[in-house]
């Protein structure tokens, strides 16, 4: 992979024991992150889209440090992140910050959005008075589409959009170079979700976030983002632009998701089924080529030899191990 | 609705459904009108809070005990289900209407194995199911004949001791509970469970979100309804099993001849399955209209912004939002209740409510920019 990469991940692997039987000795582990290798550019939104279990929540939180990795390493802006502690690992948090997908499960209820807002500013010192944090926060309240007014509010004072426009603000209250939006419009109705990714969207050109974009929805990724990682069970199994992604995925994987979401035009009905079961468990992941069993490609080789991350074509990286041929005018 | 007398499986009309709650009252339906024809899947569709699950479960009188009924009436061809009794809709909804919700986790029972809830559903009601289950049996046994080239001799003398019980429609206790079982595993296989058998004693635990979402259909489907609602039955799975779970419904739909009203918020599962479309704003349905009608020329404002709202997967194109968000339906608006996010409000929008009109065939829309 090339250089200088505002964000990288190199065979990032998280693994949570499941204990049990006599002396609680562990059994298995839940391989939710399984040698993930990734780089995110200056400024870009990057897009990590998978299913449900697929374990892109778990990476996002294992690069924000909110989780300690099991092996492999993180790097931001060059430097080193995923052993950092005490207050190296403060001042690294400081530089990046999330927003979670329920609005109303991550923000406190019992706390004003005003001091939800000036909260971060004193731990991380960003600002010297009262009155500056004061001034900021409602710099901060107007930069995400709501007015001073509502500063002295509670969460539940808010619609889902509202609340979701908060939790941005406070994101953005430690000044940050760096987002993880993890499904940040999921739990939203269409017309507001519109509203909060253009806000996303203005406030990244604004002040040059660089932003990791998590979700289900593959609509939302193609709207948002310019290059995309597809994970399956806890690898990426296909990263490249988005439009080529979309227009000629080479995983059998992401061909089978690209084709599974309906399209809302009428005109354009196809027939959406192409994938047998379901994913299968992260404790449990099948030798060889995970998507293996529900793959309709699948030679013997799929299920000995695990398959290397190749590049097909410039930027184009696919985990399979036969180039295939997917361009959308043969779907 | 049009020259052409169409059939229809439900009636909904002038449906008014208030909730009592210590803050005061909402207003949650205001008068919906809603029709659905027979063999179509009907798509009811509105951003949450839009009053859509509480239609669906109004008509099938699961209303939570601080709703009231104010008035209407919902029509399951021509018989009223909001004036049956307790017991009278009992039997409706075991007989021809049945519901399946969003989240299978919350009404499947956690410690009663998958066959055990179906077959319960057979026991309630065993002479409404007997001479479905001899013939589904009957079936079975000659598809094995079919296949096998033959039968074996305990076979034959089952069909024949079915065929005598099929000209009484009664059966021994012990053979009903063996029918009752194997009726149960030919339903879970019409949903395309693997190993049927197996699933029949498994728990809802053990079962992944899809396939849950699966037994839930099956126990639909046990009785063969004449219609069913599908409450967001694919929102809380992914996309691939979404598509399988779209793709069984459409074809039961076929094979045991129902008719589905479908209520969703994805705009993109309504285009790729429905026949007809209903939108809902704020306890009401302000558009109705042919799908391919519906989404090449949507009349109603708010259809016109919900539509523009909708991210695709095909194009990349900068998506509208409409301004403001869902009113709180203790205070609605005034008038039409989409009036104060509307773009082409007038004068006469706050002071009036518009009411559903047909301004093409089949396409009905609720807004005075249509007359209403």
């Amino acid at each position: 992979m090339e250089e200088g990469y505002f964000l990288q991940t190199v065979d990032l692997f998280k693994y949570f024991p499941i204990r049990g039987g006599m002396l609680s000795r562990t059994k298995a582990y839940v391989k939710a992150v399984d040698g993930v290798s990734l780089g995110v550019r200056r400024g870009e939104t990057f897009g990590l889209v998978g299913e449900s279990g697929c374990g892109k929540t778990t990476l996002g939180r294992t690069i924000m440090r909110l989780t300690d990795s099991s092996k492999g390493s993180i790097s931001l802006e060059g430097e080193e992140i995923s052993r950092v502690k005490g207050r190296n690992l403060k001042m690294v948090r400081r530089r990046m910050q999330m927003v979670f997908q329920d609005p109303y499960a991550s923000l406190d209820p019992r706390q004003s959005v005003r001091s939800a807002l000036v909260e971060p500013m004193k731990i991380h010192h960003t600002a010297s008075s009262k009155s500056e944090m004061n001034r900021d926060a409602e710099e901060l309240i107007e930069k995400v589409g709501l007015n001073p007014d509502h500063l002295a509010r509670f969460p539940h004072e808010f619609s889902g959009g509202q609340r979701q426009r908060i939790a941005v603000a406070i994101a953005l209250a430690v000044k940050p170079t760096f987002i993880v939006l993890d499904e940040p419009t999921s739990s939203l109705d269409v017309s507001v979700q519109a509203q909060i990714l253009k806000l996303l969207k203005d406030i990244q050109s604004d002040m040059g976030l660089t932003y990791v974009f998590i979700s289900h929805n593959l609509a939302v990724i193609r709207q948002m983002c310019p290059r995309t990682a597809v994970m399956y069970l806890g690898r990426i199994v296909e990263l490249a632009d988005t439009q080529r992604l979309f227009a000629n995925p080479k995983h059998p994987y992401t061909r089978a998701l690209l084709s599974s979401v309906p399209i809302p035009d009428p005109a354009k009905r196809k027939g959406l089924a192409t994938l047998q079961g379901d994913v299968p468990s992260p404790v449990a992941i099948p030798a060889g080529c995970r998507f293996r069993p529900r793959c309709s490609y699948a030679t013997d080789t799929c299920a000995k030899v695990h398959p290397p991350m190749v590049e097909v074509e410039k930027n184009h990286w696919v985990e399979c191990h036969y180039n295939l041929d997917f361009a959308v005018s043969k779907i | 609705m049009g020259k052409v007398a169409t059939e229809t499986v439900l009636d909904v009309n002038n449906l008014k459904v208030i909730f009592h709650t210590y803050a005061g009252d909402v207003k949650a339906l205001d008068g919906v009108e809603l029709s659905v024809r027979k063999g179509e899947v009907l798509g009811l569709v509105g951003e949450s809070g839009c009053g859509k699950s509480v239609t669906a479960l109004a008509v099938v009188g699961l209303l939570p005990p601080n709703a009231e009924i104010v008035s209407g009436e919902a029509l399951l061809d021509g018989t009223n289900l909001l004036a049956m009794g307790k017991d009278e809709l009992r039997l409706a909804r075991l007989r021809d209407v049945a519901i399946v919700f969003q989240d299978p986790m919350t009404y499947l029972n956690p410690v009663l194995s998958v066959g055990l809830q179906i077959t319960e559903i057979i026991a309630s009601q065993p002479d409404l199911f007997i001479p479905e289950m001899i013939k589904n049996r009957l079936e079975e046994i000659s598809a094995i004949e079919k296949s096998n080239g033959g039968l074996t001799r305990e076979l034959q003398v089952e069909r024949e001791k079915l065929q005598a019980a099929s000209d009484t429609n009664r059966l021994g206790n012990d053979e009903q509970k063996r029918l009752t079982q194997l009726y149960a595993i030919s339903i879970l296989k019409s949903v395309r469970l693997p190993e049927p058998e197996k699933v029949f004693k498994m728990y809802p635990f053990e079962l992944s979100g899809g396939m849950r979402q699966r037994a839930m259909i099956a126990m639909a489907l046990v009785r063969r309804p004449k219609l069913l609602l599908a409450d967001e039955i694919t929102t809380a799975l992914d996309v691939t099993v979404q598509a399988q779970a779209l793709q069984l419904l459409q074809q039961l739909k076929e094979v045991i001849d129902t008719s589905v009203l479908l209520i969703t918020h994805d705009l993109a599962v309504v285009a790729e399955v429905c026949d007809r479309v209903a939108v809902m704003y704020a306890g009401n349905v302000v558009e109705v209209a042919d799908v391919t009608e519906l989404y090449r020329n949507p009349l109603h404002p708010y259809t016109q912004g919900l539509l523009a709202s909708v991210p695709r997967v095909d194009v990349v194109a900068e998506q509208k939002s409409i301004q403001g968000s869902v009113p709180d339906l203790m205070f609605p608006p005034s008038g039409c209740r989409f009036h104060p996010r509307c773009p082409k409000v007038f004068e006469k929008c706050p002071n009036a409510k518009p009411t559903l009109i047909e301004v093409s065939p089949g396409h009905l829309v609720s807004c005075f920019l249509f007359g209403g």
